[in-house]
């Protein structure tokens, strides 16, 4: 609903200039009984006159507010484009993204950090700085959301429910078929991230989404149960440290000058066991975008952890 | 011959992503927003498969089309804006006016 | 002056514009939220489109013996999207907490409204 002028008639209505009958704001604006009847019919006129006027110019400027937004949609996209159409060449050899920082990281990324995805050893060897960051934005991002939403325990016990989907034919069944497959696919791909695509980032939402179903097929109760809030807490903590700690370690070890070396070596590529810290970064990584996802769902459908 | 069908492949997944993406803006209801929001980030994932980056699908596909559209869902039902939550409640409070009612005939 | 039809880029743009204007005309906040993430998805198929060279390959190297970088796509902006992707999911759940505290205190999602509740507020104090 497009009200021009809104606050201005509100600020009348609080002034007994004008009459304030109409929808806007029902729960919050009550009306004192009797207001509307002990007025003068001259003034009902009036307001019936503003009201028609400004029900023509609310649907002007409705569909004027359409238009402009359409127009402002196609300024923007007209600019962007004919400044895309200027880009270095797509799909090209020659454009100046494919640099020696590519070919480095391509060519001599197996035999340093051990890991035979290459986006892997990248993300969590020469840039592992950048992914630690981000795992804190996550942190942050699961704190602020629990500040804003978590409710009482109290209220929790209020509105106890006991219905789940365990015995519906199609998501408590298909639930207990689909939920340990998926939570092993996470694995799988959390575990091979030095060696196939995947890695820490992409397995723990896939194990998070799996969490998420078997939250939503079996009820929160017992979810929270299954999963208890400690254990969310302590994987959290545990991971975020655990990266801190490995790849301080790891930066202060990779300095030459000081004489000290890295006990962890990049391994034999290909192998299970290699890529150095690359394997267990990943599970800290995958544990915490894990954590992140059930703890969104349980606050938004729960409102606690526990 | 395989390139062309590839190319014209491309061509129709990128066309797809922009009419979803319209589709999502114009929409009136946010329950359509979402539903065709979701339908966009799986699009999107194939899109990532066809640049050569399988991690970006894997992801797109357990984030985008999974975490995201499960959270929108979830907001909405928070605040009691599904329609059938309306019907619920509209069906209880028939219930307890007519309770009420009939209490007070009796 | 060389001129390229990119139809990556292209799309990029467009869902880049079709995003912002959903994030600047829309009234309803989750409809907002909506167009933000369309905005990060036309970013990233910007930046991932950079990175692709025609006919080249995932970059998941052979084990052993040597290595041709000149076979293999660009693994730089793989690696800055997929942190961007995940980030942008606690992100959107930041928006909707945020959108729910909204509602429970002003009843509705229309920032019109919530303006006047919010001037009708002001007035009072």
């Amino acid at each position: 609903m497009k009200k021009r002028n809104l606050s201005e008639k509100i600020r009348q209505w609080y002034e007994g200039e004008l009459s304030f009958d109409e929808k806007i704001a029902e729960p919050v604006v009550h009306i004192p009984a009797g207001t509307h009847d002990q007025q003068p019919p001259e003034t009902k006129t009036k307001i019936r006159i503003v009201h028609r006027l400004e029900n023509t110019e609310i649907k002007i400027s409705r569909v004027g507010y359409g238009v402009l937004s359409v127009v402002f949609c196609l300024i923007i996209c007209s600019i962007l484009i004919s400044t895309a159409l200027f880009l270095p060449g797509f799909a090209d050899k020659e454009a100046p993204t494919a640099n020696e920082v590519y070919e480095h990281y391509v060519g001599a990324g197996r035999d340093q950090t051990g890991a035979v995805n290459t986006v892997a050893g990248m993300i969590l060897d020469y840039r592992a700085f950048d992914t630690l960051g981000e795992s804190f934005v996550l942190f942050t991002a699961t704190c602020a959301v629990l500040l804003l939403l978590e409710g009482h325990k109290a209220a929790l016990n209020r509105a106890k429910s006991t219905f789940t989907y365990a015995t519906d034919p199609i998501v408590g069944i298909a639930a207990k078929i689909v939920v340990p497959v998926i939570l092993v696919f996470g694995v799988y791909v959390l575990f091979n991230g030095h060696l196939s695509p995947g890695g820490g980032f992409s397995g723990g939402a896939i194990l998070g989404t799996g969490l998420i179903l078997y939250a939503q097929a079996y009820g929160d109760e017992r979810a929270a149960r299954v999963i208890p809030a400690g254990a969310i807490r302590g994987i959290t903590i545990a991971a975020l440290s655990f990266y801190c700690l490995s790849k301080s370690y790891s930066f202060f070890t990779g300095n030459e000058f000081n004489g000290v070396h890295s006990v962890i070596g990049p391994g034999t590529p290909g192998d299970f066991l290699s890529g150095g810290l690359i394997l267990p970064l990943n599970l800290a990584v995958g544990l915490v975008v894990c954590c992140t996802m059930y703890t969104f769902y349980m606050i938004f459908t729960r409102g606690r952890l526990d | 011959m395989f390139e062309n069908i590839l190319s014209l492949f491309r061509l129709l997944l990128l066309l797809s992503l922009v009419v979803c993406a319209i589709a999502t803006a114009l929409s009136k209801r946010v329950m359509t927003a979402i539903i065709l929001f979701t339908s966009y980030s799986i699009v999107m994932a194939v899109v990532w498969l066809l640049l050569r980056s399988p991690d970006l699908a894997i992801t797109e596909a357990a984030v985008g089309a999974g975490v995201n559209g499960v959270l929108f869902f979830l907001t909405l039902r928070k605040l009691h804006l599904i329609d059938r939550d309306f019907d619920e409640q509209e069906k209880k409070a028939k219930v307890k006016t007519e309770e009420v009612n009939g209490h007070e005939k009796a | 002056m060389n001129i390229t039809l990119n139809l990556e880029e292209l799309t990029a743009m467009l869902l880049f514009g079709i995003g912002f204007t959903m994030l600047v005309f829309s009234r309803n906040l989750l409809k907002k939220v909506l167009g933000l993430n369309i905005i990060d998805t036309g970013v990233y198929l910007f930046l991932a489109s950079m990175g692709y060279i025609e006919g080249n390959l995932t970059p998941i190297v052979p084990p052993t013996g040597p290595v041709d970088p000149g076979i293999y796509i660009n693994p730089i902006p793989t690696g800055l999207v997929l942190t961007g992707i995940v980030v942008s999911v606690s992100f959107s759940a930041l928006m909707l907490a945020l959108a729910v505290r909204l509602y429970k205190k002003y009843r509705t999602l229309n920032l019109d409204e919530i303006y006047a509740r919010c001037d009708r507020e002001d007035g009072e104090d």
